[in-house]
């Protein structure tokens, strides 16, 4: 090569790619009763497992699920992380909780966020309750549900946790 | 060396777009009838799972896990994924059952096109590096290898027409193809072309769907005691990343993989081939030396309905199929993954 150049050792190559993403028939039912405000689980016909958000089938069985289960907006923590560091572009300010939460009703749990607490004292089998939207910003989505707040209900034992039918603790 | 005998095959209709239905739903259907060919309960009854999809499709990560969710997991199964064609799936389970680990799999293969941007989405899912800084799709590359093989004189438009129509044509036999019908090569030519030289048929569709299969080491098939085929053979080659390495007029690999399954040490009755599109079909008859006795694509092959990770796995289905119904003694399945046939495997698949 008659003249120097500069070695190339690297490029960038950004890549967007456009779906239309569809979630499902399960989730799609299961969203549909979110913008109504209803939490809604499926049930396994063979082992009887309520699965919130359904996506259709029975994990653990591999069975399709059509019985559709209205759920509680309660719901107890089965696990929680207190998040102190930020997540770049994540509109919430840390310190703040994620956690499993089983709704009453149901067997498995989902991800939300627990607030209006004191986060020290959040512990395993604490009862909470969902904190909805107002009714007019409700759409196809989980987070129509703030957040989840304790109530005062007693700690549910673990060996409970994920078996608490739909009217609760006491029920 | 075992020879590995094929059970069960289901598969799902070709269609253009699944809709709202979600991968779950898609194999759940397939799976179910898949048990039942074999008199299976669910993935309990086999001693391994693997399956073949890719997460480019949906655009989403991990995306096969949700996959699992159709087989009945618990308790724990011994369970494996190949990001690729479930026939690379199925190679994978031989394997663990040549090694003694298993006697009996369950393989399946899954994909929802239609999501996506499907040429690009692939160009880029298979070659990151060396051609996706220029945005060159599949459907391009496929034109350039075709204008290359007819510039050459090795094929010309009315041979790759006449591909098409046969693939219509036999297409009206088969209940899940998406495209059939009686259209002459003169039809085919009259088309405008799309990505010249490539007209819209000589392309496969873009398909939604799912496919499965049981295979067991042949002591279990007889225990069951269903109909089966066995896998004689099953080789596959990989030719280079750079498409300015490698001849595209002709397949090497596939040459290859043919010689080490001896393909051509007795007569082919059925050869389903995984060509995307029509000239492909051409240099893949050639490299295997497939002559007047081999009925080639019976089923239409993906110029009929592309099940996407699935259709090199049907491939092998559609064989079974054949010669289980007695209408074959011997048949050669090929897989094909890449761009311009870069990736090929060879199944030799036989009647018990």
């Amino acid at each position: 090569m008659s003249e120097e150049q500069d070695m190339i050792t690297d490029i960038e190559v950004p890549i967007n790619l456009k779906y239309n993403f569809t979630a499902g028939a399960a989730a799609t039912r299961f969203l549909t009763q979110v913008k109504k405000g209803v939490l809604t689980g499926q049930r396994c016909p063979e082992c009887a497992q309520v699965y919130i958000p359904p996506r259709g089938s029975c994990p653990a069985c591999g069975c399709a699920t059509e019985e559709e289960v209205e759920l509680a907006d309660k719901a107890t923590v089965q696990s929680f992380t207190i998040v102190s560091i930020p997540i770049p572009n994540n509109p919430i300010q840390p310190p703040y909780i994620i956690a499993n939460l089983v709704a009453d009703g149901a067997n498995i749990s989902f991800l939300h966020l627990i607030s209006e607490c004191v986060n020290e004292d959040v512990h395993i089998g604490q009862r909470v309750q969902a904190e909805w939207k107002p009714e007019e910003e409700w759409t196809h989505a989980m987070d129509n549900i703030r957040y989840f707040k304790p109530i005062d209900e007693p700690t549910v034992p673990v060996d409970m946790i994920g078996k608490l039918p739909v009217t609760g603790l006491e029920g | 060396m075992t020879d590995i005998a094929i059970v069960a095959y289901q598969q799902s209709d070709c269609v253009s777009d699944a809709g709202a239905t979600n991968e779950v739903e898609l194999i759940m259907p397939v799976l179910q009838r898949t048990f039942a060919q074999a008199g299976l309960t669910n993935a309990q009854d086999v001693d391994f799972v693997c399956s073949g999809s890719c997460d480019y499709q949906q655009g989403a990560a991990f995306a096969f896990v949700l996959g699992v969710d159709a087989l009945g997991a618990v308790p724990p199964i011994k369970e494996s994924h190949v990001e690729m064609d479930a026939a690379w799936a199925l190679y994978e389970s031989i394997l663990k059952i040549r090694m003694g680990h298993a006697e009996s799999a369950l393989v399946y293969g899954f994909g929802k096109s239609s999501p996506g941007e499907l040429p690009i989405v692939l160009s880029q899912q298979l070659d990151p590096y060396y051609l996706a800084p220029l945005w060159v799709d599949t459907i391009s590359l496929a034109a350039m290898q075709a204008r290359m093989m007819l510039d050459q004189g090795l094929i010309t438009e009315r041979d790759m027409a006449e591909v098409v129509a046969r693939s219509r044509r036999n297409a009206k036999s088969n209940p899940h193809a998406q495209v059939n019908g009686d259209v002459s090569a003169d039809d085919v030519l009259a088309e405008e072309t799309y990505v010249s030289p490539l007209r819209r048929s000589d392309c496969c569709p873009v398909s939604d769907g799912a496919c499965a299969i049981v295979i067991a080491t042949v002591e279990k098939a007889k225990e069951w005691g269903k109909p089966y085929a066995v896998i004689k053979g099953m080789d596959h080659r990989i030719e280079s990343h750079n498409m300015g390495m490698r001849d595209i007029t002709d397949s090497q690999s596939t040459r290859l993989a043919a010689a080490a399954v001896g393909v051509n040490d007795g007569r082919v009755d059925v050869a389903e081939l995984y060509a995307p599109f029509s000239h492909q079909e051409l240099i893949l008859s050639k490299a295997l030396g497939l002559g007047e006795e081999t009925s080639i694509n019976p089923s239409g092959g993906v110029l009929a309905g592309n099940l996407l990770m699935a259709s090199g796995l049907a491939r092998v289905g559609e064989v079974f199929n054949r010669i289980v119904a007695g209408e074959a003694e011997r048949g050669i399945a090929h897989a094909t993954s890449g761009p311009c046939l870069q990736h090929n495997m060879i199944t030799v698949v036989e009647k018990a």
